[in-house]
């Protein structure tokens, strides 16, 4: 078998689907399992070539339903576990994370956006936003980082294992296809070379000992007999969500400090707002920029302080008001205006924010 | 004098008087069950998934690590935690609506794969918990909720022959039966040696086992086993299918 993956650090330059591959056997991530869709195949092509080297394993289900269900069971078995799906695929993938989030396994999915509620285009995207968020039957106790660069992407990858098994709630890596498709340079890493231990993962069935002698048998179900049984265990999962979400709640901040407009985006749309706000501030426009890192949780308690005193809000993304939807909770019952710029399925140039901006102020 | 009723050692007594109506079938074939693992000695190594349907009041009848899950998914959850623990013995236990109808697609291509695991499906010819609606298992004429006046199979289609099929689309190393709970001692014959099949890492093993629904068929102690003994065979014949270099019992 060959040794470590990656030795310590090593530039490199790869597409957004390769750099997720890498960053999961640096996370020592024993087994994946998946379905085919654009854009996210060759996150399964990389895998599948990497993985026999370092004793990994791989399995190709019969659709995403059953690449979510054999997910879970790979946590089950105590295996750090992962699928990656978009667009219908995340559509049918949230009948297991339903399941995941009720019963508290760590389960990472990676969705890479793609158009549209159908087979629509298979590149731009964030409308997936709200499924991803809150997607099936339950309250959307899960972790959502929307990544921007490569470089994050590795790093969120490795990260949302970690997260899982440390907080065990279902953890999301949210790109889109063109994180997917294009080519970028990053720096790829072991994780303990940069100090980051892999939090260790453990069964949940099939533990030493014999039931019901040694130890008391493991019963999970996601099924309760009574309102109040159900009330309980909701309850008592959301309690704990809330109580994690500021230790999990992340996001980046851009001139905010006295900033008349506030854009707020998140993604691969970031990266036009950055350049815009280049821009802008030659202009000598008050201009900030706030970025949530975790659509769920939202980091709620800065994008207030922000928005509260602002003259402006403006949500730049690349869906019909799925940011929005998110930034008008986390900041209701303040008075600042929301001002939107909207291109469901399309991307977001520098200058088209610029233009924007310039008609608010 | 009173005789302490015989139950299989894996059996959690703390769960038990179980939770199944009074003459279902569910708890003779988990007692099959339960004396297939007792004489092979795996439950310290055996996880049990159950579906949602009637068997799901099987979640906690064991002392085994067991999970239930949603409609017609046990099949993948048992497949992945066998995929990424292979020493464990996973058995997915659901009824005939979520083994044939919701989740055919994970038995088509779990049988397909030749996937390592147990199989066990029971086949009460009608969705139980849900309250007695047309399965695909539904025998021509049978009235249930949602066929009143008789399963019309001009119209529905014939009852899914499940150990045929997966027969069929399984390769020489997978074993297939299809028992009864009106010959229990059968019945663990079958489910031992599916069991077996996957100790030896052969490949899949799937047992149909008939069963009654007295609750549903509105039937007394009488007409409940005079259907499972006279109707269902006629339709759904008992005996092995598909054993692994040795001789098929009929
Ligand atoms: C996705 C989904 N669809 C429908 C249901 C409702 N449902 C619960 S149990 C069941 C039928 C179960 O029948 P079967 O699998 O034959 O098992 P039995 O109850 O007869 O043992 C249905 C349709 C559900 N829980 N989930
Ligand atoms: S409804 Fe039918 S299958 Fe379900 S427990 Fe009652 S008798 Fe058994």
């Amino acid at each position: 078998m060959a040794g470590k993956p990656i030795e310590g650090e090593k530039r490199a330059f790869m597409t957004g689907n390769e750099v997720v591959a890498w960053a999961a056997v640096a996370a020592d991530v024993d087994i994946m399992y998946g379905y085919p869709i654009t854009p996210q195949n060759e996150i399964m092509h990389y895998w599948t070539r990497m993985a026999p080297k370092y004793g990994r394993e791989f399995l190709q289900t019969e659709d995403e339903i059953s690449a979510g269900f054999t997910t879970i069971g790979g946590v089950l078995a105590g295996r750090r576990s992962f699928t990656a799906t978009a667009g219908p695929g995340n559509t049918l993938m949230q009948e297991a994370m339903s399941m995941a989030e009720m019963m508290r396994i760590p389960i990472v999915q990676v969705v890479t956006q793609r158009g549209g509620p159908s087979t629509a285009t298979v590149i731009y995207s964030q409308q997936e936003v709200t499924m991803t968020c809150f997607g099936g039957n339950g309250e959307g106790a899960r972790i959502v980082y929307s990544t921007s660069t490569h470089q994050e992407l590795f790093d969120y990858t490795i990260k949302a294992f970690n997260i899982a098994w440390k907080y065990r709630f279902p953890t999301f890596v949210l790109g889109d296809g063109y994180q997917s498709k294009m080519r970028e340079s990053l720096t790829i890493y072991d994780p303990e070379s940069r100090g980051i231990k892999m939090v260790p993962t453990e069964p949940y069935m099939g533990n030493e000992g014999l039931p019901g002698t040694d130890r008391d048998p493991h019963h999970l179900r996601n099924t309760y007999n009574t309102e109040d049984e159900l009330y309980g265990v909701v309850t008592d999962i959301m309690k704990n969500w809330e109580k994690v979400a500021p230790e999990v709640a992340e996001y980046q901040e851009y001139d905010v400090e006295g900033a008349d407009v506030l854009i707020v985006a998140h993604g691969v749309v970031t990266r036009a707002v950055q350049g815009a706000l280049k821009q802008l501030k030659e202009e000598g426009k008050n201009v900030g920029h706030f970025r949530p890192i975790t659509l769920r949780p939202i980091a709620e308690d800065q994008l207030r302080k922000r928005a509260e005193k602002a003259k402006v809000v403006l949500v730049v993304e690349s869906s019909y008001g799925q940011l929005k939807k998110l930034i008008t909770d986390a900041i209701y019952g303040l008075s600042t205006p929301i001002k939107t710029f909207l291109k469901p399925g399309e991307g977001i140039t520098a200058e088209e924010v610029v233009e924007e901006v310039n008609k608010l102020l | 004098m009173s005789v302490a009723p015989q139950m299989p050692k894996c059996w959690r007594l703390e769960t038990k008087v179980h939770k199944f109506c009074p003459g279902c079938g569910h708890g003779l074939v988990l007692k099959a069950l339960g004396e297939a693992i007792d004489e092979l000695d795996i439950q310290g190594k055996t996880v049990f998934g159950c579906d949602i349907g009637c068997s799901l009041l099987a979640w906690d009848f064991f002392n085994i690590d067991s999970v239930q899950t949603h409609h017609g998914r046990t099949t993948p959850v048992i497949t992945g935690v066998k995929r990424a623990n292979p020493e464990l013995i996973g058995i997915a236990y659901m009824g005939d609506g979520g083994g044939y109808a919701i989740g055919s697609q994970h038995l088509v291509n779990a049988a397909s794969r030749n996937e390592k695991i147990t199989v066990v499906l029971v086949n009460n010819t009608n969705y139980g918990m849900t309250g007695g609606q047309m399965a695909p298992t539904t025998l021509p004429g049978q009235k249930t909720e949602t066929s009143p006046y008789g399963r019309d199979v001009d119209s529905t289609g014939n009852p899914t022959q499940g150990p045929e099929m997966v027969a069929a689309i399984t390769p020489e190393s997978a074993y297939v039966a299809r028992g009864t709970v009106s010959n229990v001692r059968q019945l663990k014959k079958f489910l031992k040696r599916a069991l077996e099949n996957q100790i030896s890492g052969n490949g899949f093993s799937f047992v149909e086992a008939l069963s009654g629904c007295p609750t549903n068929w509105r039937t007394n102690a009488a007409e409940t086993w005079k259907f499972i003994e006279e109707a269902m065979p006629q339709y759904f014949k008992i005996g092995e299918l598909k054993v692994p270099g040795d001789k098929k019992e009929g």
